[in-house]
């Protein structure tokens, strides 16, 4: 679907947070995942903390709501009590500090004179002592996109939350070894007004990260917040996503669902239909025979069916808001996170899923309900299901109003979900435990010092002073072994082009081979290269040395054993000498034509001895030698 | 208090701009705007705070180039909270909540950050709820201390505080205290408190209470339940029992000891098992042998203290004339922590032999902690029996140094000291050491299941 998104009045910003590549951010523990099951697991529950004037934070109640308690994951070697927050944090990693400022610097942005740590409320489990702290760095700063300039906001520094494992009836499992992994956050203005752009900023500030050489690579270690707002709609905020190829599509279907609910909001209105009143009421009877498998093994397991009257809304819930998610499945959503129900029916998809005709009219006569008016009803245990229909009553309030801010997590296919209200905008204080941290000039002109490249002059300088393709400059640029390419190039003297072409590829071919190329060390490649430089070796060579080398073989070693010495002059012409004689009827027959295929004789029996441009070199001589010698 | 001092003060002053305005700050080509907050004591003094639009607060260092600008004067805090109407309820226990300087619950302004502390049991129902459900609660400030400040003086306080409210018909009191010296005041109320009818709960936390994470509403709930429900008539520490949020242990005042600096189970009853358990409000005890409570009495406070007692861990080659000072500063009664079963150096002896001359009385207690004294095995424990040093059994040397503290004015003469010492008082001694107690593993060792 194409908007509109100017008339739209469409603004998109955006948060990236990138795992930095060192100890956690408050404690000494490895920045590192763990994937074997925990041998320990700890139980704990977090309280809403009173904010002035008895308020509790939006969403803190809303999880304080939601009730459960939450297991924490552990290994002892790896996580200890700070983690556990049974101890106060340590000071500030100051490696951590360090790579921030220098993104910020490298985005332009100013860093502040005094950092201060601060507390900001999150009781959804994922923080043990139910805040994350972070610190703001710097502020202000600019990305470039195809020409145009846009506004970062803020730098922040914060810790990793923990990561959700799964989540049970009373337990949501969480595993610490993420807490407290140093992020750098982000954010940019609500500057995007197209769903394009954003997705190339962020890129952009991607490898700006990696250019630093100190962010952790691979799945999960940057992901990107996403807020997204249209005229007459409401901001939302968009967690977890970690494809950028997925922003574009996110923002559409966020735009789509955002002008589908203002169109429920324009026809409740036409329709007459006005504040929900929350009338719960007991439908198990209407049940008692029923063919539906849900319905009647909640009953068996002594739950009850209760249901809710939508005035007016009959139809609406169907209504799709992005692709395969309508109205009711944003209710479902809610019914599902604060009741902790399994899911829900609503009277527009029915009769179905075994639910017959006559339930529907019973339920009807249940709730008094006339034409026009949507029933929606949850089998489950009774506080459950009242909980659940609570929560739908309110998100069908809502929708009177519009659309309502929220936090929503993006799926796979571009689509979200609701996951809790958008927090309150100050949720935060004073980390007391940390003193706040000057920023001296001294340290900033360290920094400033050993500034690494932006990669679009580093893509320039490898192309000029190298002599790399474009594409290849390009892929060397964002390389984590940059440092290690120049250093060969340099102590070599081989090829740049062919060192490139070795770390960029034909190590990750062989990787892909099950070579153990991670045990290749440093002087191996200088050696190999030194031998390709000093014509000791061809370059077609390579790959076979490299797989000999990765099991534990010298280079030399490598070369011998494969018979891979290259040719000797001599040995080379008496070869060609050999092929062309033997093949004496194909040259007669295809002329200079020849050349390709007994170049690619010659080579097979070469075995990789050879360089193909001496080889090519003789055997035209030879031929031309073949031609003269040849009856006229 | 603003923190601001010297020139920045002065400043501040001059732009009329006091802590809590909305300020304009512009510097090096940088705007920022926030509310200007108080500075910590320790900060540099050059900077002001802001706390910005987003929450964040931030530092930013003055200087001839920075131009500060006051926006709006700031609103006084509403500090006030719902009032929220409290009947008694008869058919619940009354319990009063002595409050000793700790926060017991509190709750953050987000506007400045700061934290304030519940003191009104309007303020404490609002923070924790389910108290309401427990027990009618009247809040009573005996002092204002942190627990490292507190001194014999204190303990006499509270324990006056205490016997009032029990003598006016408290089914129980619940003492609110730091967790640094909650042994040394658990154990002095211990002694003091005499014909004691009711509970008596000394409770703390670990985590502030301004923390969603905060271990304060668990401990709450179960000293309520202990001083309202329980038939304990002793001085007992109710705090957590596990690293999770699970259950507290109810320990006797006299066998309590902090033994980790940071974690919530912190607390250890030690050479000896806790007295119960509390889970929510369902209370399990583990022994019989706890003095029953009764519906009437009249406490006693027995508040006479010898402050001028020291505490002394040995340490190899420990001089005598460590203790010659202690005699010539004038206390009155040395207990040591020695090494083992309980012994000092050869190089102690001499100062020992002066002091036990001069009559002030020297009590032996092991540095080990767990386990008993026994000066019989080897001959450095005859030689210091001979020199009249009195053993103190199993007693914590903490709970041993407040127990003379107390012996010393109602002891007539050494002989009797020594008897006293020797005797048990508050459960302070245990006549055999059970073979399940030496460091119980705190953590729930069990497969995440």
């Amino acid at each position: 679907m194409e908007f509109n998104y100017g008339k739209l009045g469409l603004r998109v910003g955006f948060e990236i947070h990138q795992e930095l590549d060192t100890h956690k951010l408050f404690c000494n523990c490895p920045s590192g995942l763990r994937d074997e099951e925990p041998r320990l697991g700890v139980k704990r529950r977090l309280r809403p903390t009173q904010s002035e004037l008895g308020e509790v934070d939006r969403a803190a109640l809303a999880e304080a709501l939601k009730g459960k308690g939450f297991r924490y994951q552990l290994y002892p070697d790896s996580v200890c009590l700070v983690e556990l927050d049974e101890e106060p944090p340590h000071p500030v990693n100051e490696e951590a500090l360090d790579i921030t400022l220098e993104a910020a610097l490298l985005l332009g942005a100013r860093p502040i004179d005094e950092v201060h740590t601060m507390r900001k409320i999150v009781i959804d489990g994922s923080n043990t002592c139910g805040f994350q702290r972070t610190l703001l760095i710097a502020t202000g700063g600019r990305v470039k996109v195809d020409g145009k300039s846009f506004h970062i906001q803020t730098i922040c520094l914060e810790e990793d939350a923990a990561r959700k494992m799964g989540e049970g009836a009373e337990l949501i499992d969480y595993r610490l070894d993420r807490l407290g992994i140093p992020l750098v956050e982000i954010a940019t203005g609500p500057d995007f007004s197209d769903p394009y752009t954003p997705a190339k900023a962020a890129l952009y500030i991607g490898q700006l990260l990696r250019a630093t050489g100190k962010v952790k690579r691979g799945i999960g270690t940057i992901r990107q917040d996403i807020n997204i707002s249209i005229a007459g709609g409401a901001r939302q905020e968009i967690k977890g996503l970690q494809e950028l190829a997925l922003i574009s599509t996110l923002i559409e279907r966020e735009v789509q669902r955002q002008l589908a609910l203002l169109g429920i909001r324009d026809e409740i209105k036409w329709r007459g239909g006005g504040r929900i009143v929350k009338k719960i009421i007991d439908v198990t009877g209407v049940f008692s025979k029923t063919g539906s498998r849900v319905i009647s093994s909640a009953l068996r397991a002594g739950g009850t069916v209760l249901a809710i009257k939508l005035p007016k809304f009959a139809g609406l819930l169907g209504k799709e808001l992005q692709p395969a998610r309508r109205f009711g499945t944003e209710l479902a959503d809610c019914a599902k996170l604060y009741g902790g129900v399994g899911g829900l029916f609503h009277t527009d998809e029915l009769p179905a899923y075994g639910i017959s005709q006559e339930e529907v009219d019973g339920l009807k006569r249940a709730t008094s309900a006339v034409e026009g008016d949507a029933i929606v009803f949850v089998a489950d245990a009774k506080e459950k299901a009242e909980a659940a229909l609570s929560a739908v009553v309110g998100r069908a309030n809502q929708a009177l109003e519009g659309v309502p801010e929220e936090t929503r997590r993006a799926l796979p296919d571009g689509n979200t979900e609701f996951m809790r209200p958008l927090p309150g905008a100050g949720r935060m204080y004073p980390e007391t435990d940390i003193p706040p941290i000057a920023i001296t000039p001294l340290r900033l002109r360290q920094i400033k010092a050993r500034l690494p490249e932006v990669p679009e002059k580093r893509r320039a300088r490898l192309m000029e002073e190298y002599g790399l393709g474009k594409e290849l400059a390009e892929r060397m640029s964002l390389s984590e072994n940059l440092e290690l390419f120049e250093e060969l190039v340099r102590k070599s003297k081989a090829n740049p082009t062919l060192i490139a072409t070795t770390l960029e590829e034909t190590l990750v071919s062989l990787r892909r081979e099950d070579v153990r190329v991670e045990v290749i060390q440093k002087a191996a490649l200088e050696e190999l290269f030194a031998s390709v430089a000093k014509g000791k070796l061809v370059k077609e060579a390579v790959p076979e040395v490299l797989k000999e080398v990765a099991r534990g073989v010298s280079v030399r070693t490598a070369i011998e054993k494969l018979g891979l010495a290259v040719m000797g002059r001599a040995e080379l012409e008496k070869l060609v000498k050999e092929i062309v004689s033997s093949n004496r009827e194909l040259i007669e027959r295809r002329g200079r034509a020849a050349i390709a295929p007994l170049m690619g004789i010659l080579m097979e029996r070469a075995r990789g001895r050879a360089d193909g441009k001496l080889v090519h070199e003789l055997l035209e001589r030879e031929l031309r030698k073949f031609e003269k010698s040849k009856p006229r | 208090m603003s923190g601001y001092k010297g020139k920045v003060q002065k400043l501040l002053g001059s732009a009329s701009i006091e802590v809590g305005d909305r300020v304009r700050v512009e510097k090096a080509g940088s705007v920022y705007e926030g509310v200007l907050m108080p500075r910590t004591e320790l900060g540099d003094p050059n900077h002001i705070v802001l706390k910005l639009a987003s929450g964040y607060n931030i530092g930013i260092k003055l200087g001839r180039e920075v131009k500060l600008v006051g926006l709006e004067k700031g609103k006084p805090p509403r500090l006030g909270i719902p009032p929220l109407e409290i009947k008694r309820d008869p058919s619940k226990p009354d319990v009063s909540i002595i409050g000793t300087g700790g926060t017991i619950a509190s709750r953050v302004d987000y506007r400045t950050g700061a934290v304030y502390p519940a003191f009104t049991p309007e303020e404490i129902y609002s923070a924790v709820p389910e108290l309401a459900d427990l027990a009618n609660i009247r809040v009573i400030e005996a002092c204002n201390v942190f627990s490292e400040h507190m001194t014999p003086e204190l303990w006499v306080k509270i324990g006056k505080a205490i016997a009032k409210e029990l003598d006016a018909g408290a089914s129980g009191v619940v003492v609110a205290h730091g967790t640094d010296t909650m042994g040394y005041t658990a154990a002095a109320l211990s002694f003091m408190l005499k014909d004691l009818f009711r509970p008596v709960v000394l409770v703390g936390s670990q985590r502030s209470s301004d923390r969603p994470s905060s271990d304060a509403a668990l401990n709450l709930i179960g000293a309520v339940t202990v001083a309202g429900k329980s038939d304990i008539a002793e001085v007992c520490v109710v705090m957590h029992g596990s690293t999770e949020d699970d259950f507290c242990l109810i320990h006797r005042g006299t066998k309590i000891r902090k033994c980790h600096t940071s974690r919530r189970d912190t607390f250890q009853t030690i050479n000896d098992i806790p007295l119960g358990m509390v889970r929510g409000t369902e209370l399990k005890l583990f022994r019989k042998d706890y003095n029953r409570a009764s519906l009437e009495g009249e406490v006693k406070v027995d508040g006479k203290f010898e402050p001028r007692v020291a505490l002394l861990k040995v340490t190899p080659g420990m001089h005598s004339s460590v203790i010659e000072g202690m005699l010539r500063a004038g206390d009155k009664g040395i207990v040591l922590e020695g090494t083992g079963l309980g012994h000092v150096p050869e190089s102690l002896f001499d100062g020992i032999k002066r002091a036990v001359k001069r009559g002030v009385p020297v009590v032996m207690t092991s540095q080990c902690l767990w386990g008993r004294i026994d000066m019989k095995v080897y001959s450095t424990g005859r030689d210091l029996l001979q020199l009249g040093v009195i053993p103190g059994e199993d007693m914590l040397p903490e709970t041993a140094y407040v127990k003379l503290m107390w012996v010393l004015p109602h002891a007539k003469g050494g002989e009797e000291v020594s008897k006293m010492m020797r005797t048990n008082l508050a459960g302070e001694i245990t006549p055999r050491t059970r073979p399940d107690i030496f460091l119980k593993p705190v953590f729930s060792l069990k497969p995440s299941d």
